[in-house]
């Protein structure tokens, strides 16, 4: 088998071919191929930039890849600021030893990815380090895009703003949890990675009038909530029973004693939205497979300001906190 | 919620059964003649209670009293410090199941060791142990079990089975925990105010009713043996006060859909085969509780990390943070917003104490789920 080594890192003939047979061929672009030291960008108005390494643990699950995730991760952080993505860099930390059919997996991924949102990988790094330096393969992507809905930010949340959830949550969380070593658990469980740009897009060309729009990735949809509250001073309050949930991601979270409001998602992303256009948001939401379940789940008031509060179907209520520490499985 | 009411625990937490639920004993409680005061043993119930909201569907006449039963809270200084002291041993592989690696022993907790290069495992199931064991047959390989009755059979499966295949680098420190001494001591001390027990449903599934039988008789406090879903606590809490109003006290199961008078007795017999009771175990908070806690047997001796690594381990008792009050709060004497640094020097992310730390403890449930609410 065809295994990455140190010298696919080391500057010479191996990393030429590396480069020329697997990244430029399948994220071929005129800019990229122009192997300057910089790309060289020409973009008009404001930018949005922003940057993520992604870790994650196994590198292939169901519903995604460490590729996949890396680029949609990226472009959705730009898609949340209302920005559409234009070019990425991508920077890859590889550990020798990783067979070569596995990179080619996950950089057809990748493309796969950007082809979505006709973005581009134009500048790029390789490092091949020595066994056991990092756990297969770590990547890094920075982003830009132009941005076409100014003054989406978690400071600008109304009393009475809508909260709009795209999708089920937690099914990230899960099935991550539920594929590392250790839980064998038979389940049709597959993560929600996905870039979200496309329904952002037809949002904005609906004309919706969003204040407020977050991925809601590591942290989960309580962390999101628990920002916007802080930084808008507004209390959020949700109705429980309006939170859809997958029974697949609640049983996860039965069987180990956690929250699925913190288990992280890749693909799902909370609105605050004017109260007049959420209706119509929901409809436009509802158009794309990736967003068919969205949600009304809750609304900003002055009740508390500052926290978010769950309310139970039985009358009953209590603060949604952020999530803290290692996520842990309890132990009875 | 998605697919309705397909999923198992949808029926117990059903909101008209809730609401009924909370009527009725808000009827039944009009005819008590003083406030009730009911301990809720386990950390799991705390949990449910404050999850769920449930305090705030119940009359001001009832009471809980958060109880010792998380096994993370009640494990003193100086057996973290063992764990500690085991995962700093060379060659070494030391496991323990979930929040136990966050909490902090005397200087230091087996989340800092790890970080520190120490390899420190949290489990899924004790069964993984035996794997680990297998792959690393050059390295000691440690189980710092812990647990009430609960997890205590999980323990000694993983016991008989390293046993079996003869696995010479599987090593148990073990801390398991009993339910009805810790009961007992909090009952014998004169300061208690407890009018009332819920049991944990999942101890007696394996140990069966029974074990409260002695509480009953002894202290005439009624014990509603409950399960965890909030239609289970509720129910368990309309028991209680129907026995009050009917001056009866008696063992009772809410969880009769597991729970038996005698038990799991396959898994008693495996505990009974694999372990003995101890003469006396340090409880953090509640101090030395006589035949409250589990040993290996000394058939096992050679698998006993306490006799095999004893040269490592100190017993010398190490007493909490002077400002911390958990001792007050496991015999249910204080409330965790009681504390004066409870939220503020004290929090789940630099716990002074140990309810703070575990996902079980009272602290951690009032800091997570908000008391002021």
């Amino acid at each position: 088998m065809k295994r990455i080594q140190l010298s696919h890192g080391g500057g010479g003939e191996e990393m030429d071919a590396l480069i020329h047979d697997l990244f430029y061929r399948h994220f071929s672009n005129d800019i990229l191929l122009r192997s300057e030291d910089a790309a060289a960008l020409e973009i008009n108005g404001k930018i949005a930039f922003t940057t993520d390494s992604y870790t994650v643990t196994p590198l292939f699950f169901n519903g995604g890849d460490i590729g996949k995730i890396a680029v949609a991760g990226t472009l959705n952080d730009l898609a949340m600021m209302g920005a559409r993505p234009l070019y990425l860099s991508c920077a890859f930390i590889i550990e020798e030893g990783l067979p070569y059919e596995v990179l080619e997996r996950i950089v057809l991924s990748m493309k796969e990815e950007l082809c979505k949102c006709n973005a581009h990988i134009v500048c790029g790094d390789t490092k091949v380090v020595p066994k056991g330096s990092v756990d297969g393969l770590f990547i890094n992507t920075s982003g830009i895009g132009e941005i076409v809905l100014p003054a989406l930010s978690a400071h600008n949340i109304q009393e009475d703003d809508i909260i709009i959830v795209s999708r089920d949550i937690g099914a990230h969380g899960a099935t991550i949890l539920a594929s590392r070593e250790g839980i064998d658990i038979e389940s049709a469980l597959s993560s929600d990675c996905a870039t979200l740009w496309p329904v952002v897009e037809a949002l904005i060309a609906e004309g919706i009038r969003a204040h407020a729009m977050r991925d809601a990735t590591r942290g989960g949809m309580a962390a999101v909530l628990n920002e916007w509250a802080a930084a808008s001073n507004i209390c959020i309050e949700l109705e429980e029973r309006n939170v859809p949930i997958r029974d697949e991601v609640r049983g996860i979270c039965e069987l180990l004693g956690m929250e699925p409001f913190e288990f992280a998602n890749e693909g799902t992303f909370i609105l605050a939205i004017h109260p007049s256009d959420a209706q119509r948001a929901i409809e436009v939401l509802h158009r794309f497979e990736m967003s068919a379940n969205a949600a009304i789940i809750g609304s900003a008031t002055s009740y508390k300001v500052g926290r978010v509060i769950l309310k139970s179907v039985w009358g009953s209520s209590r603060y949604l906190e952020r999530p803290k520490g290692e996520l842990l499985p309890r132990i009875c | 919620m998605i697919q309705g009411n397909k999923a198992l625990f949808d029926i117990f937490r059903h909101p008209q059964t809730i609401q009924a639920l909370s009527q009725k004993i808000h009827q039944e409680a009009l005819n008590l003649s003083q406030p009730l005061k009911i301990m809720e043993v386990c950390g799991g119930h705390t949990h449910t209670i404050m999850k769920y909201g449930l305090k705030q569907l119940l009359p001001h006449t009832i009471e809980f009293i958060h109880g010792p039963g998380c096994p993370v809270c009640v494990m003193p200084k100086e057996r973290i410090d063992q764990a500690i002291a085991l995962a700093r041993m060379s060659d070494t592989i030391l496991l323990t199941l979930g929040d136990m690696i966050r909490v902090p022993g005397s200087a230091s907790s087996l989340v800092q060791e790890r970080a520190k290069g120490c390899d420190i495992r949290p489990l899924y199931s004790p069964m993984d142990a035996l794997k680990i064991a297998r792959e690393n047959p050059t390295k000691k390989v440690i189980f710092f079990a812990i647990g009430f009755e609960t997890t205590t059979p999980m323990t000694a499966a993983l016991i008989l089975r390293a046993d079996d295949e003869k696995l010479h680098n599987l090593f148990f420190h073990i801390n398991h925990v009993l339910v009805p001494p810790a009961v007992g001591a909090i009952m014998d001390d004169p300061s208690n105010r407890i009018d009332a027990f819920i049991g944990p449903a999942h101890v007696s599934v394996i140990t069966g009713s029974k074990i409260y039988e002695p509480i009953v008789k002894k202290y005439g406090t009624p014990v509603v043996v409950s399960g965890f879903e909030p239609v289970d606590v509720m129910e368990g809490i309309l028991k209680i006060v129907l026995q009050k109003n009917k001056h009866r006290s008696e063992v009772e199961v809410q969880y009769s859909r597991a729970v038996t008078r005698q038990g799991n007795q396959k898994a008693q017999a495996m505990i009974e085969q694999t372990m003995t009771v101890r003469e006396s175990f340090r409880w953090r908070g509640l101090g030395d509780i006589a035949h409250s806690a589990l040993q290996l047997n000394e058939s096992y001796g050679h698998m006993n990390a306490e006799t095999v690594f004893s040269q490592h381990l100190s017993y010398e008792p190490i007493d909490d943070h002077k400002l911390c009050i958990c001792g007050s709060i496991l015999k249910g004497l204080a409330k965790p917003n009681d504390c004066t640094v409870f939220g503020t020097a004290c929090t789940p992310n630099s716990p002074l104490g140990s309810c703070m730390v575990s996902s079980e403890g009272s602290c951690n449930a009032y800091y997570r789920y908000g008391s002021a609410l």
